[in-house]
C-alpha cells in the first residue's frame, strides 16, 4: 500500500501532498519536512530508495523517489509493494503529467494544484495502484474536464470561446456564405493557433 | 469562471511575499475572507473558495472550518463543484471527523448517479477515507457496481472494495464470488484491481485462500498471454508487455503456490519460462525478474528451478545500477535464512558493497555480512566488519556493533580473539554501544582467568592513549582495580609487558577522575578501581587514602558516598580492608541480567568458587554488605550503608537497581528462608510402610496436600503407588510422585502432592489406597482420612 505521495522542491516547499492514511496536519507537514531532509541529503548518483523516517512508519516503510530538475518526487510505500515497480509509476505518472500540461514544469504544478490531484487521482486509488496506461488516464481526465466545462455555463464562455476559436480549422471554411440574397466572402485570414 | 482562475490569483499572491511572516499575513486575510463567504447562504464563488483552502492547507496552515462546506459542495449537483467537494473530503475528513458520516447518504446517491465520472468521484473518496461504517453500509452498493457497469467503473469499484476489506475483513465472503468472476475480465486496469482484491482476501482468510487455488491454471493462462504476447501499445513499458500486471500475477500466485505442492507444481513451467525470457536490460525487466525470484523462494519449487532464482539474483548484485543491487540484497535477506549455503556463494560481493558510497547499500550489506556470519568465516567476516565500522555511517554505527558483539559471542574462535575483537569495538565505536556491552565484557573478562595479564596490559594501554570513550575506560578501570598487581609484576606471557610503577597506574586513574570527559558512572569506576588497589599495591597507600578523602568532599553524591565509605574503610575497618577488596570470584552466567531480589539467593546456591587459583569468596556477614555496595558498581544510589551497620542484605541488595551480577558475593548471606514444614500426620503405619500427610497452603477453597510414605522395614518396596477418592463436589488432582520404589529401612521416601478444590467447603474426607510389592507379593490397602490436620503456615 502507498501511504503517502509527496512532491516538493529543492528547498523543500510541498507542492503535492497527498496522504492515504490518516494523520494529523502538524504531523503532516513534519513528515513532509522529515522527508525532505532525508532525500536531500542523498547524492546523485546513489540508489532511489531510503528507509522511511520514524514519523511515517520507520523501517517497515520505504522510501521511493525520483528527482526531475527541482523537484522530488516520492512515494511512501510499505512492504507489500514491489519497489522497482513504485520507481516506474512515478515515470509514468511524470510522463502523463507532461502530456497533460504540455512539457509541464513547476510553476504548472503550482497553479493547477487541483489538475494534478484529479491527475493522481486516477492513478492511485485508496493507496493502490489503479491504472498504469498512460493513454487511458489522460482520457479520463480530458472527458472529465470536458464535462466541468459543460457546466461552467455563462461564466465560461469566455473560455469556451477561446478554445473553440483555438480548435478552428480555418483552412476549412467555406469562401463564400450565401443565405438569400446576402453573399458574404470570407477574407483569407492566417491560421490562428 | 472556472475556479482555478481566483485560484491562481491567490496563489500568485502568496508566493509574492517575500518572508514568512508576509505570508502568514496575506494567508490569515484571505482564510478570513473565505470563512465570510462560507457563512453566506448560497454563493456562486463556493469551489473557488473550498480550491484556495485546500491550496492553504497543503501549505501547513489549519483549515478545518471548510469541512462543512465540503459536506455541503458534494451535495451540489453540479460536477465541478462536487469534484472541489470531493477532493476537500479527502484532504480534510477522516474517520475521526463527525461531519464524515454526513457525506454517507451523498455518496451513496452518487454512487447510482448516471454519469460515471460521479460515480468515480464517490468510490475515489470512499475509497481514501472511508470509515468501518460506511463502509459497511456501502458495501451492496459496491458489490452490484463489481458486477454489472462499464469497465472503468468496475476498475474503480475493486479497489474500493479493497479497502473495505481492509477496514472491515468480515465484508470479504461478500466480495469473494465477484472477485473471482472478475478474473476473466481483459481490461488489464480490472484485471489488475481483481487481483489486488483477490490478494486482499486472500491473505486475510484461509478459506478463501483455499478457495482461490483453484484459480491457479486460470492465472497461469493470464501470465502466459502476457510474456509470450508480442508488442502491445497500451501497455508494453520498456519492451515488457505490462510489467505492473505481472507483478501483481506474482505476488498472487506466491500467496497461493506458499506450502501446497499442487499449486507450486503447476506454476513451475510458468516461473521458469518468465525467468528465462524477461530481459532485464532495463528496470521494468528487472522488477519482474525480482518478483519471479522472490515467488520461486516462497513456494516448494523444484530444486532446478531455486538454482537459477538465486543465480538471477548473483547477477544483480554484479549489476553496475545502485537500485538492482539495492533489491537483490533485500531479497537474499530474505532467503538467507533458508537457502544459506545458495547465499553464501556470494559472500564476497556482499562484503564488497560495504563499501560502497550509498548509504542504503551499506545498511542492507551489513544487514546481510551479520546474517551471513558462520564458524567458518569469523575471522574473514570480522576482519571486513571491523574495517567497516571504523568508516560507516554514524546511522548506522550502533547496529553494526551489537551485530558484531552478537557474532563474535555466538561464534569466537578463541576467547582471547573475543576479548582483542571487543576491545577493537570499543576503542573506534565506543560512543554508541549499548550500556548491557560494559558488564557483558567484565563478566567475559572475568571468565577467562588466563587472560587477566594479558588483557589489563593491553587495557591499560588503551586507558593511557585515549579516555574519551566511556565504556571502554569504565572496563580498562574496572580490570586495573582488579587485576593491578599482574601489570606491576611487569611480566606477561602473550604480550608484551609495560613496565608501569604504581605511581603510573594512579596517575592513570587520577586523570579519569578529573577529566571533563568522564561520566559520573565511569568516575565511580576510578573510584572504586583506586580503592581496591590499596590491597593491591605496597608503597603509595597514603596517595590512595588522599585520594579518597578528596572526593568526601565531592558535588556529586554517590562519589561523596562511596569516598566516605572508603575513608571510614581506612579509618576505623582497617582490619577487614583486605578481605572486603579481594578479588571476585568467576561470575555465574545464568544469574546475568535478573533482578536482586529474587536471583540472589537462587544464583548463588549454583555458584561454587570453583578455581582454585581464585581467592576464597568473602563469607563473613559484615562485611558482605559493604562487599555488595562496592560491587555496586553499576548501581544508582544505595543506600547508605556504614561499615559496622550490618543490615541484612536484603537491604542492601534492594538499594541496587542495576548492578545485578556483581552482587552475588552478597546474595551469598541471604539464607533462603525455606518454608516453614507443616504438621506431618502419621495416617496409616502397617507392616513397616507409613503414610504421613501434610497440608499447606489453605486459599479459600483449595488445598495442597503432601503425602509422605516411609519404609522401615527390612525389605525393599517398589511400584508404590497411591490412589486417591474425595467425596462429590471436591474436586481432586494428583500430581505425578517423585517415585515408586521404598528402599528400606526409611532411607528415602516417596511424596506426592495432591490439590484439593472444595467450593462448597464439604467437610473433607479422602480414601487412599496404597498399593505395593514387597517381598514378591502385591499388597494392597484402604486407609480413610476423616480430619485433615491444620495447615502449619
Amino acid at each position: 500500500m502507498i501511504k503517502a505521495i509527496l512532491i516538493f522542491n529543492n528547498h523543500g516547499k510541498p507542492r503535492l501532498s497527498k496522504f492515504y492514511e490518516h494523520y494529523s496536519e502538524d504531523t503532516e507537514q513534519q513528515i513532509i519536512r522529515e522527508t525532505f531532509h532525508l532525500v536531500s541529503k542523498r547524492d546523485e548518483n546513489v540508489c532511489n530508495f531510503l528507509e522511511g523516517g520514524m514519523l511515517i512508519g520507520g523501517s517497515e516503510n520505504k522510501l521511493i523517489y525520483r528527482h526531475y530538475a527541482t523537484l522530488y518526487f516520492v512515494f511512501c510505500v510499505d512492504s507489500s509493494e514491489s519497489e522497482l515497480g513504485i520507481l516506474d509509476l512515478i515515470q509514468v505518472f511524470v510522463e502523463t503529467l507532461d502530456k497533460c500540461f504540455e512539457n509541464v514544469c513547476e510553476l504548472d504544478l503550482i497553479f493547477h494544484v487541483d489538475k494534478v490531484h484529479n491527475i493522481l487521482a486516477e492513478m492511485v486509488m485508496g493507496g493502490m495502484v489503479l491504472e498504469t496506461n498512460m493513454n487511458e488516464i489522460i482520457m479520463q481526465v480530458d472527458a472529465q474536464n470536458k464535462m466541468e466545462k459543460s457546466e461552467a455555463g455563462i461564466a465560461g464562455a469566455p473560455a469556451r470561446a477561446v478554445s473553440a476559436v483555438k480548435n478552428m480549422n480555418l483552412p476549412e471554411m467555406p469562401r463564400n456564405i450565401n443565405i438569400g440574397d446576402i453573399s458574404i466572402k470570407v477574407p483569407n485570414l492566417p491560421s490562428f493557433k | 469562471m472556472s475556479p482555478t482562475v481566483r485560484l491562481q490569483e491567490m496563489i500568485r499572491v502568496i508566493r509574492s511575499a517575500r518572508t514568512q511572516g508576509e505570508e502568514r499575513g496575506v494567508i490569515q486575510r484571505e482564510c478570513a475572507a473565505i470563512r465570510a463567504q462560507f457563512r453566506q447562504a448560497d454563493n456562486g464563488g463556493r469551489s473557488h473558495n473550498l480550491a484556495k483552502l485546500l491550496y492553504v492547507h497543503m501549505l501547513g496552515y489549519p483549515a478545518h472550518f471548510g469541512q462543512m462546506e465540503c459536506v455541503r459542495l458534494i451535495a451540489s449537483p453540479r460536477y465541478n463543484e462536487k469534484r472541489v467537494g470531493y477532493l476537500g473530503a479527502m484532504m480534510l475528513l477522516d474517520e475521526n471527523q463527525d461531519a464524515s458520516l454526513l457525506i454517507t447518504n451523498s455518496i451513496k446517491n452518487d454512487l447510482a448517479h448516471s454519469s460515471q465520472y460521479v460515480q468515480s468521484l464517490a468510490l475515489c473518496t470512499l475509497a481514501c477515507m472511508g470509515s468501518a461504517e460506511m463502509c459497511r453500509d456501502l458495501a451492496p452498493e459496491i458489490d452490484r457496481l463489481l458486477r454489472a457497469s462499464s469497465s472503468y467503473i468496475k476498475k474503480k469499484a475493486t479497489l474500493c472494495a479493497v479497502h473495505i476489506v481492509r477496514k472491515v475483513p468480515e465484508l470479504g465472503e461478500l466480495f469473494t464470488p465477484a472477485a473471482r468472476a472478475l478474473l476473466a475480465e481483459k481490461n488489464h486496469g480490472v484485471l489488475h484491481g481483481a487481483i489486488i482484491l483477490i490478494t486482499e482476501l486472500c491473505e486475510r482468510n484461509t478459506q478463501t485462500l483455499v478457495q482461490f487455488r483453484e484459480a491457479v491454471p486460470e492465472l497461469v493462462h493470464i501470465m502466459r498471454g502476457l510474456v509470450t504476447s508480442g508488442y502491445s501499445p497500451e501497455h508494453t513499458v520498456a519492451g515488457i508487455s505490462d510489467p505492473f500486471l505481472q507483478v501483481r500475477i506474482l505476488r498472487l500466485l506466491r500467496i497461493l503456490g506458499r506450502n501446497n505442492d499442487t499449486a507450486s507444481d503447476a506454476m513451475n513451467d510458468l516461473l521458469a519460462q518468465v525467468a528465462t525470457n524477461t530481459d532485464s536490460s532495463k528496470t521494468a525487466g528487472s522488477a519482474v525478474l525480482y518478483e519471479t525470484v522472490l515467488t520461486v523462494m516462497d513456494i516448494k519449487s523444484e530444486s532446478g528451478l531455486r538454482v537459477l532464482a538465486v543465480n538471477i539474483l548473483g547477477r544483480f548484485l554484479l549489476n553496475n545500477d545502485r537500485n538492482i543491487r539495492y533489491i537483490s540484497m533485500t531479497s537474499l535477506q530474505k532467503i538467507v535464512m533458508t537457502d544459506h549455503n545458495a547465499v553464501q556463494r556470494h559472500r564476497g560481493t556482499i562484503v564488497d558493497c560495504l563499501k560502497d558510497q550509498d548509504a542504503s547499500v551499506k545498511r542492507r550489506a551489513l544487514e546481510l555480512s551479520l546474517a551471513l556470519v558462520s564458524a567458518i568465516n569469523i575471522r574473514s567476516m570480522m576482519k571486513e566488519l571491523l574495517l567497516f565500522l571504523s568508516t560507516c555511517p554514524p546511522e548506522l554505527k550502533s547496529h553494526a556493533a551489537s551485530g558484531i558483539f552478537n557474532a563474535a559471542e555466538r561464534y569466537a574462535p578463541s576467547q582471547r580473539w573475543h576479548i582483542d575483537t571487543i576491545l577493537h569495538v570499543l576503542t573506534t565505536a565506543g560512543g554508541d554501544v549499548r550500556d548491557e556491552t560494559v558488564p557483558n565484557l567484565i563478566q567475559l573478562i572475568t571468565n577467562t582467568s588466563q587472560l587477566h595479564c594479558y588483557t589489563v596490559h593491553k587495557l591499560y594501554r588503551a586507558l593511557v592513549a585515549d579516555i574519551s570513550q566511556q565504556p571502554l575506560v569504565q572496563v580498562a578501570c574496572w580490570c586495573i582495580g582488579e587485576y593491578g598487581d599482574s601489570l606491576l609484576r611487569g611480566e606477561c606471557e602473550e604480550t608484551e609487558p609495560v613496565q608501569v610503577t604504581e605511581d603510573d597506574i594512579l596517575d592513570a586513574l587520577e586523570t579519569v577522575l578529573q577529566s571533563h570527559m568522564s561520566s559520573p558512572a565511569t568516575r565511580g569506576f576510578a573510584l572504586t578501581a583506586t580503592m581496591k588497589l590499596s590491597t593491591r599495591i605496597t608503597e603509595n597507600v597514603d596517595r590512595i587514602r588522599s585520594i579518597v578523602s578528596i572526593y568526601g568532599s565531592c558535588i556529586d553524591v554517590e562519589l561523596q558516598q562511596r569516598a566516605v565509605e572508603y575513608n571510614a574503610l581506612f579509618k576505623k575497618y582497617d582490619h577487614m580492608r583486605a578481605a572486603v577488596l579481594e578479588k571476585m570470584p568467576v561470575m555465574d552466567r545464568s544469574s546475568s541480567g535478573q533482578t536482586n531480589g529474587e536471583s540472589g539467593g537462587g544464583g548463588v546456591q549454583e555458584l561454587e568458587p570453583t578455581k582454585p587459583k581464585q581467592p576464597e569468596v568473602v563469607v563473613a556477614p559484615q562485611p558482605a554488605s559493604q562487599v555488595c555496595d562496592l560491587l555496586d558498581l553499576l548501581s544508582g544510589p544505595d543506600e547508605p550503608s556504614l561499615p559496622g551497620t550490618t543490615l541484612g542484605p536484603a537491604s542492601s541488595m534492594t538499594g541496587s537497581a542495576g548492578g545485578d551480577l556483581l552482587d552475588l558475593l552478597g546474595g551469598l548471606e541471604l539464607t533462603p528462608t525455606l518454608p516453614t514444614v507443616p504438621a506431618a500426620v502419621t495416617v496409616y503405619e502397617k507392616s513397616g510402610v507409613c503414610l504421613k500427610l501434610s497440608c499447606e497452603r489453605p486459599l479459600d477453597a483449595s488445598q495442597t496436600i503432601t503425602l509422605t510414605a516411609t519404609n522401615a522395614s527390612d525389605h525393599d518396596i517398589t511400584a508404590f503407588t497411591l490412589q486417591a477418592a474425595v467425596p462429590k463436589n471436591v474436586q481432586l488432582q494428583m500430581k505425578a510422585p517423585s517415585g515408586d520404589a521404598l528402599p528400606a529401612r526409611s532411607s528415602a521416601s516417596v511424596t506426592q502432592t495432591v490439590l484439593l478444590h472444595n467450593p462448597n467447603k464439604v467437610s473433607l474426607k479422602m480414601r487412599v489406597r496404597l498399593s505395593y510389592i514387597s517381598q514378591g507379593s502385591t499388597v494392597q490397602d484402604t486407609v480413610q482420612i476423616d480430619s485433615f490436620p491444620s495447615p502449619g503456615l
